[in-house]
């Protein structure tokens, strides 16, 4: 059994052009944000470390100038201590002479200059202040001083109560042991860290390892808070350069950048909000995220247009097929009606040579002599007679073809398909005379009416019939139509003796336009329009063959008509008629 | 005019009696068969100088008229056959014709034209014939040596 495809007509496929825009629009932008996503996150990661390398680099070189700085100030204190004799360090005036000269070497980095005797009292001093016989005896930096050979203090207020830092060294006279130091400006110190700065928001500082400002940051810092508190804590490694990210004490994300000074008793930090050290980074993800959208709605755009486009173009392909089915049906009706025709018109031919040659006859038996004899009187008789009978003929003969022609008409009603089967053998008695076929019938007489349109059905049977007859090639086939009940619907089958349907062409015979017969004898569209018909009744229609043995038809219809057809307003109908 | 000798051959009964008559009238010496088998038979009994001219319908049930030339030529080619045919089956005609059919008519037709045709191919039959005689003549009297 082969399913069957035909001309069926159904409604146009749905196609969502809002659906299509999406798919497009994903197929373009899904590579693109996947792309640039990747793209953008090996991007931010190569830019923070360089970033963190070049906060690393910068932080060293830094420290470096800061160790130096203080490493500087240290010996310029211990040349003095050690080149000069104590006798003129013990000499005020000497003592300034050195400051102004150091003053003048330094810009002004030195405040002044003492010498401090072991008891703690200063016995010389150079300076803005009036700091002779001061007794630093109670300082904690003067004794620390004492204990190790060269000193450098943390900031503080101290006697003159303002920010300073002393670096101190010992001079040994005798036994006993003084101390020559240096106040160091807080403003030249803070100047060196003041001056680092990277961007809009960075800013450096110095802390000790007590957690007091050695500079004054110049945002507010808590050193009590992560990750100053952890460095200071000892959770953070503070013998090299650290970056870590974090927040500030405002909570913004900031990065933290902190250089070991003076042997990691103090701490230089650069601390800059991430915003403003990946600037740079952040224009970049604004730039992608800019290109992301207008591809984005480029891709929506075209997405649009394309399914837009493609959605008519479906509609119209769609319904040029619609438009395209219907004529095949009807181009098929017209077919079998002028085959029809030209088979009838042929029969026609032969009682109209006998009305021809009576009329002649009688024309003949006039021109005699004794037209009006008996014998020829008998002999007109009768040759009007024939003429009568030859006429009635042919009256019959048009009556089919009018009762065919004018049964166009896919109008639903109850039909016994057992007269449909009486009428088309009537029809192709001729034909099968002729083509020496024997058709015989094998009728249900117990076969139940169907809902149906009996010109659709003629011309199913007829088309079924004429094939049949086409495929015996040799006198004597036998073609039989036969009906018979199968539950809620009736089978009607035409079986031919005939020379079979190839296994190929099987599969096709329902196509439209397929046809084996020489060209000019045959449309192809008998049984593409069977197979449109019977799906439109809601029946179906099968083909069983076997090649020199014969094809067996078999039509199913469904007792009731489908809902929605054979009212007047039917496809057909519409197009057709 | 030649008394033509003609068999006609088609399953319509009433259309071969009234032609049979008027052909009849004049002058022609007329049978009828009813099959192609039939006028087969009917040629192969009577012989082949005994019929002049065969009018065959193609369309017959059983053997068909193209098939009854076919054989009709092959048994006995000095008769002549004239075609009858519907319109539908003038494709057939003109097959037969290049079969060695001598001409074909459509159905229905005036006695006139097929009297005309008719006459035309008893006498090229009889010219035929007539050609056969004087050639088997020339071979006798080349046989004795005159």
């Amino acid at each position: 059994m082969t399913p069957a495809k035909g001309a069926d007509q159904e409604t146009a496929p749905r196609f969502s052009v809002r659906l299509a825009v999406v798919v497009l629009a994903l197929m373009i932008i899904a590579p693109l944000v996947i792309s640039g996503a990747v793209n953008l996150y090996q991007f931010r990661k190569a830019y923070k470390n360089k970033v963190s390398s070049e906060l690393s680099v910068m932080i060293e070189r830094h420290s470096l100038t800061v160790d130096s700085f203080i490493d500087d100030r240290l010996s310029d204190i211990r040349v003095i201590a050690r080149e000069h004799p104590i006798e003129r360090l013990r000499q005020p005036n000497f003592l300034r002479l050195v400051l102004n000269v150091m003053r003048e070497e330094y810009h002004g980095a030195f405040v002044d200059l003492g010498l401090v005797s072991s008891d703690g009292i200063q016995v010389a001093y150079a300076g803005p202040f009036n700091l002779q016989m001061a007794d630093y005896s109670a300082a904690p930096w003067f004794h620390e001083a004492m204990i190790s050979e060269n000193f450098i203090s943390d900031v503080f207020a101290g006697l003159r109560g303002s920010p300073h830092f002393i670096v101190a060294t010992q001079r040994k006279v005798g036994d006993e042991i003084f101390v020559v130091k240096a106040t160091i400006d807080f403003e030249a110190f803070n100047a060196l860290v003041e001056n680092l700065r990277i961007g809009n928001a960075g800013f450096a500082f110095i802390f000790n390892r007590e957690g007091d400002f050695q500079t004054s940051p110049r945002f507010e810092v808590a050193l009590n808070r992560p990750p100053y508190v952890d460095l200071l804590e000892g959770r953070i490694r503070s013998d090299r350069i650290t970056v870590l990210e974090g927040e500030d004490v405002l909570r913004r994300r900031s990065i933290f950048t902190i250089a070991p000074l003076k042997q990691g008793q103090w701490f230089l930090c650069y601390q800059q909000e991430t915003s403003d050290a990946f600037a740079a980074l952040r224009h970049v993800q604004e730039f992608a995220i800019v290109v992301l959208i207008i591809v984005s709605l480029a891709a929506i755009f075209m997405g649009y247009v394309i399914s837009r486009n493609l959605a008519q173009r479906i509609a119209l392909a769609h319904h040029d097929r619609n438009m395209m089915a219907h004529q095949v049906i009807e181009t098929g009706r017209l077919a079998s009606i002028g085959e029809l025709a030209a088979g009838i018109a042929h029969e026609i031919n032969n009682p109209v040579a006998i009305m021809v040659q009576e009329a002649g006859w009688i024309e003949d038996l006039l021109g005699e002599d004794e037209p009006a004899s008996d014998s020829n009187l008998e002999e007109i008789g009768r040759a009007v007679g024939q003429i009568r009978t030859q006429g009635d003929r042919c009256k019959e003969i048009t009556y089919k073809l009018l009762s065919f022609a004018r049964k166009t008409d896919p109008t639903v009603r109850e039909v016994n398909l057992n007269d449909i089967v009486d009428e088309v053998i009537g029809l192709t008695s001729q034909k099968t005379r002729y083509a020496n076929v024997l058709i015989e019938t094998e009728l249900s007489p117990d076969l139940p009416t169907i809902q149906a349109s009996p010109s659709e059905l003629q011309q199913v049977l007829l088309n079924l019939v004429n094939n049949a007859i086409d495929a015996i090639e040799r006198p004597g086939g036998v073609v039989t139509v036969a009906t018979r009940p199968a539950g809620d619907e009736v089978v009607l089958e035409v079986r031919d003796t005939g020379k079979g349907i190839p296994e190929a062409n099987l599969a096709r015979i329902f196509d439209p336009f397929f046809t084996t017969k020489p060209v000019g004898q045959g449309t192809g569209l008998g049984l593409s329009i069977c197979y449109g018909i019977v799906e439109k009744m809601g029946g179906r229609i099968t083909v069983e063959s076997e090649i020199e043995k014969g094809t067996t038809f078999t039509v199913f219809l469904p007792r009731e008509a489908p809902a929605g057809v054979g009212n007047a307003e039917s496809d057909l109908e519409e197009e057709g008629s | 005019m030649i008394e033509a000798s003609v068999l006609i051959v088609d399953d319509e009964v009433p259309f071969v009696e009234t032609l049979m008559k008027r052909l009849a009238k004049r002058g022609v010496r007329v049978d009828a068969a009813y099959s192609g088998h039939e006028a087969l038979e009917k040629l192969t009994a009577s012989g082949p100088t005994k019929t002049d001219v065969v009018i065959l319908d193609v369309k017959m049930p059983g053997m068909d008229g193209l098939e009854a030339l076919a054989r009709m030529k092959t048994e006995h080619p000095l008769i002549e056959v004239i075609m009858l045919t519907g319109h539908a089956t003038v494709e057939s005609a003109i097959e037969g014709m290049k079969r060695g059919a001598y001409d074909y008519l459509m159905k229905p037709c005036e006695l006139d034209l097929l009297m005309e045709k008719l006459n035309a191919a008893t006498d090229k039959k009889r010219e035929h014939e007539s050609k056969i005689l004087e050639a088997r003549a020339n071979l006798i009297s080349l046989r004795r040596g005159d």
